[in-house]
């Protein structure tokens, strides 16, 4: 017992001697003789948790919302304020984060790095859009998406561009994927946020540079309706490659085409498939011979895509914080300042790692990148290859459709098409 | 004889693409529940550490928020109550006195209150802080470091990735539990060194 009490006593000594180091101030905090109290240091609360359970419940209801709207309703007023519905919410409200096309770099990063705990509201916010895309098509672009609903209400005067062309910048949202795959899995940045073009519209701050592509990118899309989810935005191209799937999907006519022609220049995005004539089939052996030939160049687009990644991955690893530091501590440059040692250098001295530690740290991040570059090479050397072929392929249609990939279901054609649905009941 | 074809294409179609559906699906709830496993039920915050922190002044003007959410925290127990004090009066100021031209702080953020002989106290204008951190260098450097920079939540819109954090030369800032959003250094760096 008399043990015990020692022990407890010998513990407080000692506690109160740590307490002391801890304590020991330059300064004392003096003892007032004129009875004044201290005010306790102010510490404001964080947003509650509840609200994030909100978002998550907002975003299935103005899914579901949508989707109805588009499916069942097929009214083009109600997707139209449903955008304006999301860009107050997740826009000015909820200040653009987090948000769907973001949230695939909190997946990425959560797949390479144990260390990274994601919030439960990044995962729902990835995988929902998706799941109902995989049902409905892409509704979630229609009126949910914060990003695409600002530019679909900016779309005054669209204007057609060359397939060729739009082609060729539908590979970007591709590379654009592959690059914040390769940035969030290796803990470099979050490019999407970093380069989010109209976050900085929502909060009414952004920087000079951010605010000009924004707005550039707003007054292009009074004439190129929504440039960036067409040929920029990464999630986009996700739910391009779901949607190709959907098991329903937004049609331009109620019953059946009567061939009028006059939804054809009424999609502001080029997504619908004009009819292709049967007459204009090819023999067989061509065709043939055509897939042959592509089968050996997808894999040789491949490995040159890879090859070339791979070439660049020092490129692509400069723009990690710890490379860029072992870099400029090699070379002794000093991030370019001349009058102060840099705030990097300054930081890394006083927080004691050696210089060999670094460098064998960073060597292993640009060996990841290695790997990484050849890995996106790869990636874009494929699209290259598919988006080849897909020009090449013929699927033969009767009637006017809408291209289940590259649709994003705001049923503008909706109301172009004067087939109406009681006709059906009618002919019964 | 077409129209069978026609009919038998469309099946195969169909059956490609629920294929595809079903995997697409499949592969959806794995990577779902393979991350629920990985999440969090509490939510975190930015958070930054004041024991790494340099005082570089970049919180002030990285932040998406003008001005930052990065604010002057004054930790009154590790105050000395100084009559100079470092944080409050530039190295060169001519006299101790509330005097535009001797204050460090280049919003006027800090209020200074005589309490008793020698002995002033220090209140930080949270509406006037740009969190540039030249009271909280001047305090560490000549007094007891009871100035502190910190994210303050009531202002923090909490982004998926802070563009502070991404600027900050010490990597000082991090995700922290919400139960406490907030970190004070107990002591002032230059007593940690020695």
């Amino acid at each position: 017992m008399k043990k015990k009490i020692a022990t407890i006593l010998l513990l407080a000594i000692i506690s109160l001697q740590v307490y002391n180091i801890y304590a020991i101030q330059r300064f004392p905090k003096p003892e007032f003789e004129s009875g004044h109290t201290q005010p306790p240091t102010v510490t404001p609360d964080p947003r509650a948790q509840a609200l994030d359970i909100l978002d998550t419940f907002v975003l299935v209801a103005a899914l579901s919302v949508v989707t109805w709207l588009v499916i069942k309703k097929r009214s083009r007023k109600g997707v139209f304020w449903m955008s304006v519905f999301a860009v107050l919410y997740f826009g000015f409200f909820r200040e653009g984060c987090i948000c769907s096309v973001g949230s695939l770099q909190n997946i990425t990063l959560a797949l390479f790095n144990p260390e990274y705990s994601i919030p439960l509201t990044a995962i729902a916010f990835f995988i929902l859009p998706i799941v109902y895309t995989l049902f409905f098509g892409r509704t979630f672009c229609a009126g949910v998406c914060p990003l695409g609903t600002l530019q679909d209400i900016f779309a005054l005067k669209p204007m057609s561009i060359k397939t060729w062309l739009e082609k060729v910048l539908g590979i970007i949202p591709f590379i654009y994927l592959g690059l914040a795959i390769l940035y969030a899995a290796t803990s470099t940045d979050f490019i999407i946020c970093r380069y989010d073009p109209f976050v900085g519209f929502f909060r009414f701050d952004a920087t000079f540079m951010m605010f000009s592509i924004g707005g550039v990118l707003l007054l292009t899309g009074i004439f190129i309706a929504r440039p960036y989810c067409r040929f920029l935005c990464p999630y986009g191209a996700l739910l391009n490659l779901v949607s190709r799937f959907s098991k329903k999907h937004i049609t331009i006519t109620p019953t059946e085409c009567i061939q009028c022609r006059l939804c054809e220049d009424s999609c502001p995005f080029e997504a619908i498939d004009k009819p292709v004539l049967l007459k204009e089939k090819e023999e067989r052996p061509i065709a043939v011979r055509r897939f042959l030939m592509y089968t050996i160049i997808i894999p040789v687009l491949i490995l040159i895509g890879g090859y070339t990644g791979s070439q660049f991955h020092e490129n692509l690893a400069s723009v990690n914080t710890k490379v860029r530091l072992a870099n400029e501590l090699l070379n002794e440059t000093n991030y370019g300042e001349t009058e102060q040692e840099a705030f990097e250098i300054t930081a890394f001295k006083a927080a004691g790692q050696s210089k060999e530690e670094l460098y064998n740290e960073v060597a292993a991040i640009i060996k990841k990148f290695y790997i990484g570059g050849w890995i996106l090479g790869g990636f874009i050397g494929l699209v290259f290859g598919l988006t080849l072929v897909s020009l090449t392929i013929f699927k033969y249609r009767e009637d006017y459709t809408p291209n289940k990939g590259t649709c994003l279901s705001c049923a503008r054609c909706v109301d172009y098409c004067p087939v109406l649905p009681e006709v059906k009941t009618e002919l019964q | 004889m077409a129209k069978k074809e026609k009919k038998k294409d469309l099946n195969r179609r169909a059956f490609i693409d629920r294929g595809f559906r079903f995997s697409i699906g499949l592969g959806l709830t794995g990577l779902g529940v393979g991350l629920y496993k990985r999440s969090r039920a509490k939510e975190y915050v930015w958070q930054l550490d004041p024991a790494k922190c340099i005082q570089c002044g970049r919180c002030a003007t990285s932040c998406i928020m003008t001005p930052s959410a990065v604010k002057c925290f004054h930790v009154y127990d590790m105050c000395g109550y100084c009559d100079l004090c470092g944080g409050y009066f530039r190295p060169e100021a001519k006299n101790l006195t509330t005097a535009a031209e001797n204050q460090l702080c280049p919003t006027a953020a800090i209020e200074r209150k005589f309490i008793e002989e020698p002995f002033f106290e220090y209140h930080i204008i949270e509406e006037l802080c740009i969190g540039c951190a030249k009271c909280v260098k001047g305090c560490g450097a000549f007094g007891n470091g009871s100035l502190q920079l910190q994210v303050n939540h009531r202002l923090c819109v909490d982004c998926n990735e802070c563009s502070i954090a991404r600027d900050c030369p010490a990597d000082a800032f991090e995700r922290v539990s919400i139960d406490s959003p907030y970190i004070f250094a107990g002591f002032s760096k230059e007593e940690n060194k020695s």
